[in-house]
This record gives structure tokens, C-alpha cells and sequence, in this order.
């Protein structure tokens, strides 16, 4: 069962990516969804430029609420970030980012390959820099001091959004193209550094930029759904985190991306999904 | 942490539902009908 978790959880990321970006006829506008589906965010880091896009994405819903005259607290995104993270929580990254899914196929070719270290884990924490300073930061406090809509992570470093969104609408409508200046160079070049980088560094962009899954980080301990290590099995011989290739101190803390791929080298039977540890013990006390 | 756990739950519905009243739904939904400039590169 744990052999096959890999497969599994890339057939369940390639259904997700296709389900964000189910708009299809969108590419060959190239022109973009306008349905009232627009208004719901996905969980994971998906572009609401791109051409295929069905929804919002959570993070660009959130900076361009935090910059709004309107709304100082921006309840509804609010609201469904605390819930996907209380029933998702990293799940989301591991099993329903698309751009998560893109770097882990780059990760694929082959070459020489980071190793987690000290740097890793502490460049790991400069995705909550990114998260206070461009998600939250930038776009509330020119917000309240212009009034004008600033979305800083989206403007300046998020890769999906170039590749998603910038890439193929350039790429069909001239006009935009025209108006491509320094911004977008930077864009592609970020872009292309990010993806990279993905292919020595696992899921680099994740580990150490993403806002997203640092606000999802903070609900590790508490989201419903995810794996987590029973302490009375657990031995301590450290296998899962040798195997894992996230900077992770143990199984399911905030920098695990909850995919479970370290429950086939653990040879104790120590993780687990959540909750289903309770129902063993109820199972076999009955 | 079940405690914990009800308490997000509650105050995520509470915070989606006065968001849907106060009608940031329709915000959200106006601006990703539009090509974000910000976002694709163009600013």
C-alpha cells in the first residue's frame, strides 16, 4: 500500500491541476474564465490569470482584499484559509498544488541533487519572511497608506503566475506583449531560476519561498486530515527523516508536505494517518 | 485539541459567512475575472 503512495498521490495532483485549470477552450484565446465559480478560491497556489482557470487563488484573493479600501479584515478569505488549513493543512501541498507537482517533475531529471543541510532549513524559513513582508506586509500597508491595490508576492516573485498566466496570454495576445517591459523580464527570469532550481533542489520553491504553504504550516499540528508518528511505536531511529527530502525534524511537523512517502521506510509502523491510530485502539478493544 | 480544533472550525465558518454577507465574494470574484497586470508581469 505504502509502494503505491507515490503513484497514487501524482494521479491525485494531476487531477487537481486539471481541475483547477478545467477551462480548457481558455488557452486557445487566449482569454480567461469570467463564471461566477471565480469568486471561490482553490486550496493550492493556482493563478486566477491563467487561461484555464476556474477559481481564485487563495493568496492573490488575500493580498488584493489586505490592499482594499473596503475591507480592512478580509473575512472570507479569512474564513477559508483557516479551513483549508484545519482540514487540509500541508496535504494541500503535497497532494493539491499544481506547481508543487511541476517542480517534483523537474526534481525527475536527472543530475546532482542538493542535500538537505543547515542551509536548507534555514533558507526554510524564509518563506514566512516572504509571507509577512509580500503576501501581508506590502499590500496592507500601501493599501491603507494609497488605497491602491498592491498584490507585491504576485507582482514580484510568484512563479505560478507567470507561468500559468503571463506566459500563454503573451503568448496569444500581441497587445499584451507589447506592453511586456522590465517587470516581466524579471518575472521570467525569477521563473526560470525557481524551475531551476527545482531540478537539484527538491520542490525548492515550496521549501523556501512559498507564502502559501507557510500559512499552511502553522495548522500541522492540528489539521484534521495528514500523518503523524505515533509515539509509543516510534523508536526514534531517525529513517523517516533521512528518507524524506524535506527539511523536516519529524513526520508531519510544518515543513512536511504530508505526501507519507517516509511510511514505507519506517520499519516499526510508526506513522500513521491521522485519526487512525484511535481507531485501532478502539478496533482492538472491542 | 479537539477543543482547538472546533474553535478554528467555528471561527473559519464564522469569518466565511460574515465575509459572504458583507459581500467580499462578489470583491474576490471581480477581480479574478479580470487579467491580473500585476500578476503576469506587466504591473
Amino acid at each position: 500500500m505504502a509502494e503505491r503512495l507515490p503513484f497514487r498521490r501524482k494521479c491525485i495532483q494531476l487531477a487537481a491541476a486539471l481541475l483547477y485549470n478545467a477551462n480548457l477552450k481558455g488557452f486557445a484565446g487566449p482569454s480567461i474564465y469570467q463564471g461566477r465559480l471565480k469568486g471561490l478560491c482553490v486550496p493550492g497556489l493556482n493563478c486566477y490569470s491563467c487561461p484555464g482557470a476556474v477559481a481564485a487563488c487563495p493568496l492573490g484573493a488575500l493580498q488584493n482584499a489586505l490592499s482594499s479600501v473596503r475591507y480592512r479584515l478580509p473575512l472570507y478569505i479569512f474564513g477559508l484559509l483557516l479551513l483549508f488549513g484545519l482540514l487540509l493543512g500541508r496535504v494541500i501541498c503535497g497532494f493539491l498544488c499544481p506547481f508543487g507537482l511541476v517542480q517534483e517533475l523537474l526534481y525527475k531529471v536527472p543530475g546532482p541533487k542538493l542535500k538537505k543541510g543547515r542551509l536548507t532549513r534555514s533558507l526554510s524559513r524564509f518563506k514566512y519572511v516572504v509571507l509577512a513582508v509580500f503576501a501581508i506586509g506590502v499590500p496592507l500597508f500601501l493599501g491603507l497608506a494609497n488605497g491602491m491595490p498592491v498584490p507585491a508576492f504576485c507582482k514580484y516573485i510568484c512563479p505560478a503566475g507567470t507561468l500559468e498566466g503571463g506566459l500563454p496570454l503573451m503568448a496569444g495576445d500581441p497587445q499584451l506583449r507589447a506592453l511586456a517591459g522590465g517587470l516581466f523580464q524579471w518575472k521570467v527570469a525569477l521563473l526560470c531560476l525557481i524551475l531551476v532550481s527545482a531540478a537539484f533542489a527538491y520542490r525548492s520553491f515550496c521549501r523556501f519561498l512559498c507564502p502559501l504553504g507557510a500559512i499552511y504550516s502553522l495548522f500541522s499540528r492540528i489539521s484534521i486530515l495528514g500523518i503523524q508518528v505515533d509515539g509509543e511505536a516510534c523508536t526514534g531511529c531517525g529513517a523517516c527523516v533521512r528518507h524524506c527530502k524535506l527539511d523536516v525534524r519529524r513526520p508531519g511537523d510544518g515543513e512536511c508536505i504530508q505526501c507519507g512517502e517516509c511510511r514505507a521506510v519506517c520499519k516499526h509502523g510508526a506513522i500513521c494517518q491521522k485519526n487512525r491510530r484511535k481507531e485501532k485502539m478502539k478496533h482492538e478493544t472491542a | 485539541m479537539r477543543k482547538t480544533r472546533l474553535a478554528i472550525a467555528f471561527a473559519g465558518a464564522a469569518a466565511l459567512l460574515a465575509g459572504l454577507w458583507r459581500g467580499e465574494y462578489a470583491v474576490t470574484m471581480n477581480k479574478a475575472v479580470r487579467v491580473c497586470l500585476e500578476c503576469i508581469g506587466i504591473g
